[in-house]
């Protein structure tokens, strides 16, 4: 059968907006690479800076004891990666450790135990949580949720990874939500039924049935969640106080890798050494992000298929 | 008639919002004896039969008066427990719904959350509710595999087997064959004939076949309505009711 003319129309004008977002990733990722790849390739940058010296720790001075030190615009520069890797992956463990079980727990309060009302204004407003733009969030980390978490857990300093992270959270928290309600509230009625006809309570139905039936997507839901914790940076910026201090404490200062490019290309020598190494924690925050997703969707099949006992 | 009866229904009556469902139902379901609940769709006869476990109570809007005695305790007073009613009282469904979890954990399933934690002692439950169901030598091997990945027949079959592990009184059966090809209907009618014995069976059917060979007891309910209860030879050969027989002789339904 032959195809109309608008039906090829609006076909085609679909392909094209799928393919625009497929290439639109690909020329993000190369071109962000291109002026990352200097790193590896120039003899110019690296006379300046090398790969061996964002990952190994080196004395500023000949003499002076080694140590992880990220000073780019010192007089002996220093481009140490490490205080800032470990300032991301802590403030994204608080972030993910305070988000994720609040998440899926109001879901399963939502999905399992609210009152349809409830349900109804419960949803929409944490789904309106992700609305709020991250520089509010940040602000109010700032300003307000410092001061009181710095008084109740008797901090040293104002601003620290367990603020941060806590605000941080705020932001991952409507994602993981969302996506864990929408996969409880998937389940098959029949699960509930069945579970409850062998006398079993409501919580046990929820929590031994219903929430294992939906772990690929809360799993998912959890990897989201994951992909905005790495790479939010407005809420860390503000809120880490933005020290590059190598330390695993959450009572400490941080400076998380996305923060770093924010804060520092606006005003890096086009094409120096620095310019290049913040390209080349772009490419790093990219490839992380792509790992953890793929090894995410990976698990979740994998997941799928065990309950599914096809496998 | 039977004196003793398992489930005692009197002046039953049952609405969903402003739609009365069941309207004032006597019936005995007796002891370890199959008994059939058949009529037109929308007669009532799941909803009573969910009456029986209080599965209605799911549902919104839904109010029950009078009373059901199971051995002559009334189950919708307040002091009956509703998780030790379904513990006693178990439900197998139109279509079969095993958990997306292994053979085993479903069968354990029951057990576990009536605080059985000892693995020998549910290693046994187990074995012995999959060997009451004749499955146990089908799926041995592979109790750690997903129950979806059976078949249907088997997951119906595993379902039966998952509340027998909670050593139910009642099986009540909501068309259990109904997702089934006839092969699979046959065997699992079988089972239900070997069930009897220990058990007291309710079943809902649409196939009228099925009740003539699997129940002792049949009721024909029509439009919320129990019109005939008796034996199911005489329901089937000699309805007293002229409703029974049309419905009997294939004249509505």
């Amino acid at each position: 059968m032959k195809k109309p003319l608008s039906e090829k129309i609006i076909e085609g004008f679909i392909h094209i907006s799928a393919a625009m977002a497929i290439v639109s990733l690909v020329l993000i990722f190369v071109f962000i690479g291109k002026e990352a790849l200097p790193m590896l390739t120039s003899h110019e940058v690296r006379e300046e800076v090398t790969v061996t010296q964002m990952v190994l720790p080196q004395s500023p001075e000949p003499g002076e004891p080694k140590e992880f030190s990220w000073q780019p615009v010192s007089r002996v520069p220093k481009y140490s990666l490490m205080p800032l890797f470990v300032g991301t992956v802590k403030v994204t463990v608080v972030a993910l450790l305070f988000a994720i079980p609040l998440s899926i727990m109001a879901a399963l309060f939502t999905s399992e135990f609210a009152p349809s009302w409830v349900r109804e204004s419960i949803k929409p407003v944490i789904e309106l949580l992700a609305g709020i733009p991250s520089v509010v969030l940040g602000f109010f980390a700032l300003i307000v949720m410092a001061t009181y978490i710095q008084n109740w857990f008797n901090m040293d300093f104002r601003l620290n990874t367990l603020t941060a992270g806590i605000a941080l959270g705020l932001a991952v928290i409507p994602i993981v939500y969302t996506v864990s309600e929408d996969a409880l509230s998937a389940v098959p009625q029949s699960y509930r039924e069945g579970a409850l006809a062998l006398g079993a309570t409501p919580w046990q139905t929820a929590w031994r049935v219903v929430l294992p039936s939906a772990a690929p997507g809360i799993f998912a839901a959890c990897v989201l969640g994951f992909g905005r914790a790495i790479g939010e940076t407005m809420i860390v910026l503000m809120a880490s106080g933005n020290a590059p201090v190598m330390d695993l404490s959450i009572g400490y200062p941080f400076r998380s890798l996305s923060a770093t490019i924010a804060a520092e290309l606006g005003e890096v020598v086009r094409g120096s050494g620095h310019y290049h190494v913040l390209f080349f924690i772009g490419v790093l925050l990219f490839i992380f992000t792509f790992l953890i997703n793929f090894s995410g969707q990976l698990f979740v099949d994998r997941l799928k298929e065990k309950m599914a006992g096809t496998k | 008639m039977n004196n003793i009866s398992k489930i005692e229904t009197k002046a039953l009556d049952l609405f969903y919002g402003h739609f009365q469902a069941l309207k004032n139902i006597h019936v005995s379901i007796p002891p370890q004896k199959i008994t059939a609940f058949i009529g037109p769709s929308g007669c009532g006869k799941s909803t009573l039969l969910r009456a029986y476990n209080r599965m209605n109570d799911l549902i919104k809007g839904v109010k029950v008066t009078g009373e059901v005695l199971l051995d002559g305790k009334n189950i919708y007073s307040s002091k009956m427990k509703l998780i030790s009613l379904r513990k006693r009282v178990g439900m197998v469904f139109q279509r079969p719904n095993p958990f997306p979890i292994s053979t085993y954990e479903n069968v354990a399933f029951g057990p576990r959350i009536h605080g059985i934690t000892n693995r020998e002692q549910l290693d046994n439950i187990v074995e012995t509710s999959l060997k009451a169901t004749g499955m146990w030598k089908d799926v041995k091997d592979k109790l750690q595999i997903s129950a979806l990945a059976l078949a249907p027949e088997q997951q119906q079959r595993l379902c039966i087997s998952r509340l027998l592990a909670v050593e139910p009184e009642v099986l009540l059966m909501d068309e259990p064959c109904s997702a089934l090809d006839p092969i699979a209907t046959a065997k699992i009618e079988e089972l239900i004939l070997e069930l009897k014995k220990c058990l007291t069976v309710v079943i809902v059917t649409h196939n009228m076949q099925q009740a003539a060979r699997v129940s002792d007891y049949s009721a024909f309910m029509l439009l919320g309505d129990l019109v005939e209860f008796g034996e199911t030879k005489e329901v089937f050969t000699n309805p007293k009711d002229k409703r029974t027989q049309d419905y009997i002789t294939g004249r509505f339904g």
